[in-house]
């Protein structure tokens, strides 16, 4: 690793860091626009819960300092507050119980997508122009132009209402199976798509002819000359995929009712539980420009060829 | 010739003869020549799945626009409610081609009622009408946002580019921290407060009958997602600006408004034609998932959206009122994508290489 690459990566760094932190006050301005303030719900509570919160998070200091004691909780000791609506629980146990069954759910629907993804584009370019490529490229175009909730209501209608085959209710381990796809399918349409046309790119090159003249067996080619530089591009996708399997969690939990990070999410949107709703993005934010910020090092120490900058 | 006539500095007379027909026909353009534009249009009306799916969505569009003018229902009229009557819940929840107990006292008194094509909602409303109309806003929303997001990216991305050095610096590293906050979050988080903070700020206005949710969403739209359409727009200038008709103009004292209107902004036009085009889908889609979370258009007003999140409610009962927008969106956001492929490939050849 060369220091032009070096520098690269601490760019990136910055840029992530400084993004988190454009993150964090966004969310908190934002938030204190609101009229009476973050946490004030739509009903009214007491005077003396007002005046016991306003005291603990001096509300009646200026917005400035306001700022700075959030910022400050937040960066060093990961401090949210409490929740509005669920009493007695701090936001932090709330997030950090979500998203241990979040976590569960999105891996798993990420390791489905890139797996299925991979192997359904490489049969696509291998089997260029067949029926079996035009299929899954109909089936994968399909996959990106539907909304996932309508996706996941159409699983859910067929598989747990009408055939019954697993259940509706998303808290078991067999609940889980139709979000875990309802979440892959876009994500796998998109890596097909891209390892298609990378797949194909590869295989036009003269190192390809060159090695099947040399005489390597075509399964050999295949995976150790073409889809390993086929699969480059698809490294910047994880990035994306992630941000988009974060984002989609919200809905497909709230529509097979998982008790994730998601639900909860959404929750605080319906009931007006700011500091859990600032919490939540700060904290997805964070891991959505992390992952980011990994995809796209990856991709650059994985192909030195790539021009920095 | 002699060697006298090579000196001479006489012009050679021959040369000025009139030319004969041969060497006219010679010079005759054997067809008229073509312009960028109906290259471009020639390749799109080759590209099949590229015209099918304009056609459809003209169709979608035009229907969209024309059938709630004369449909005989309106898509928030309750038909069990009438003033100065008791409810009629015979309305409500109607299967395709069924008709409230009024309709069918009127039908068989010899009236001619218009059916209800898909049934009816919960509330007793027509449900074909619904669609077609959550079809209008659901394009809409698209279609000016994508104009929002246009108009933001080209203006920012065309100063960035053109001025270059230290504005370009600054504009390119706030559009780097936009482009990497991770947007959906910071729609919900903007969506959710701008509807509490504008709720009394347009009350009374125009704007209240478009409704908060809507005018929260654009300006997010104006706010975040300009980022993808002024990066393209900087990087075409950025190199359009050295090509030497850009040093001709300059030399001839053309101001800096003048290079830009009328030599770089038009030789970005497929760039922004195809991004704006493939910008509508995505708006279509944001606004679905904002109103499946509570944030989309305010009701009664629906969108596609709106419809397939309202439809989860009794999905298992009426299953069609989920399947009915899931289609219309589907069939839309396909046929946009595709159109905008399309053009991108008869627009762009240089893309395809």
């Amino acid at each position: 690793m060369n220091s032009k690459t070096m520098m690269y990566i601490l760019k990136r760094i910055l840029l992530a860091a400084l993004t988190v932190w454009v993150v964090i006050t966004i969310t908190f301005f934002v938030s204190r626009a609101v009229p009476g303030g973050p946490f004030m719900g739509e009903k009214a509570i007491s005077e003396a819960a007002t005046a016991a919160l306003e005291a603990k998070y001096g509300l009646d200091k200026p917005v400035m300092e306001q700022y700075w004691t959030y910022l400050s909780d937040v960066v060093t000791r990961q401090d949210f507050g409490p929740s509005l609506k669920q009493r007695g629980q701090s936001v932090n146990d709330i997030i950090s119980r979500g998203l241990k069954v979040s976590t569960r759910l999105g891996l798993s629907a990420a390791c489905i997508a890139v797996a299925f993804g991979i192997v359904l584009g490489s049969v696509a370019a291998l089997k260029r122009n067949t029926i079996l490529d035009r299929g899954i490229m109909v089936f994968s175009t399909a996959c990106v132009s539907m909304p996932g909730f309508i996706m996941g209501s159409f699983l859910l209608l067929l598989f747990s209402l009408k055939l019954g085959w697993v259940p509706a209710n998303g808290t078991t381990t067999a609940g889980l199976i139709l979000p875990v796809i309802t979440l892959s399918l876009s994500p796998m349409a998109n890596i097909t798509r891209l390892t298609r046309s990378s797949m194909l790119d590869v295989l036009g090159q003269d190192y390809i002819r060159t090695a099947k003249a040399k005489g390597v067996s075509g399964l050999k080619v295949i995976f150790k000359h073409a889809l390993k530089n086929a699969l480059i591009p698809v490294i910047t996708y994880i990035g994306p995929m992630l941000a988009y399997i974060v984002t989609g969690s919200l809905v497909v939990e709230k529509i097979f009712a998982v008790n994730g990070i998601g639900r909860s999410f959404v929750g605080s949107i319906t009931n007006r539980d700011y500091p859990l709703i600032m919490g939540t993005t700060i904290v997805l934010a964070t891991m959505i420009v992390i992952m980011n910020l990994i995809s796209d090092i990856l991709y650059k120490v994985v192909d030195p060829r790539i021009n920095l900058e | 010739m002699n060697n006298m006539e090579k000196l001479s500095l006489h012009p050679n007379l021959d040369c000025f003869a009139p030319a004969t027909d041969a060497e006219k026909e010679y010079m005759v353009q054997m067809r008229p020549s073509t312009t960028f534009f109906k290259d471009g249009l020639k390749r799109l009306k080759k590209n099949k799945v590229a015209v099918v799916s304009f056609f459809v969505i003209i169709l979608v569009t035009l229907s969209a626009i024309i059938l709630p003018m004369f449909w005989p229902y309106s898509y928030d009229k309750m038909l069990g409610v009438n003033p100065g009557k008791p409810v009629d819940p015979s309305f409500n929840n109607l299967a395709p081609f069924q008709y409230g107990k009024t309709e069918l006292k009127r039908m068989d008194a010899g009236e001619k009622v218009f059916p209800h094509i898909f049934g009816t909602d919960a509330q007793g409303r027509d449900y074909f009408i619904r669609v077609v109309y959550g079809a209008r806003v659901s394009l809409s929303v698209g279609f000016f946002a994508s104009l929002i997001v246009l108009v933001i990216g080209l203006t920012v991305g065309s100063i960035a580019g053109y001025c270059g050095g230290k504005v370009d610096l600054v504009i390119m590293r706030i559009v780097d921290i936009i482009y990497s906050l991770p947007d959906m979050l910071m729609i919900i988080l903007l969506s959710t407060v701008l509807k509490s903070a504008l709720t009394d700020l347009i009350a009374g206005t125009v704007l209240e009958k478009l409704g908060v949710n809507m005018i929260s969403l654009f300006i997010v739209f104006g706010l975040l997602y300009w980022v993808s359409m002024s990066r393209q727009i900087r990087g075409q200038i950025l190199s359009l600006r050295e090509q030497e008709y850009v040093l001709a103009a300059r030399a001839t004292g053309a101001p800096g408004k003048w290079i830009i209107l009328k030599h770089l902004l038009p030789n970005c036009i497929s760039v922004v034609v195809i991004s704006t085009a493939l910008q509508i889908p995505s708006a279509i889609f944001t606004e679905s998932y904002l109103s499946f979370l509570g944030l989309g258009v305010n009701a009664p007003m629906p969108s596609l959206g709106s419809l397939a999140s309202d439809a989860l409610n009794g999905l298992n009962t009426y299953p069609s009122r989920l399947v009915i927008p899931a289609i219309a969106i589907s069939l839309i956001v396909l046929s946009l994508n595709l159109f905008g492929d399309g053009l991108r490939d008869a627009f762009d050849p240089k893309l395809n290489s």
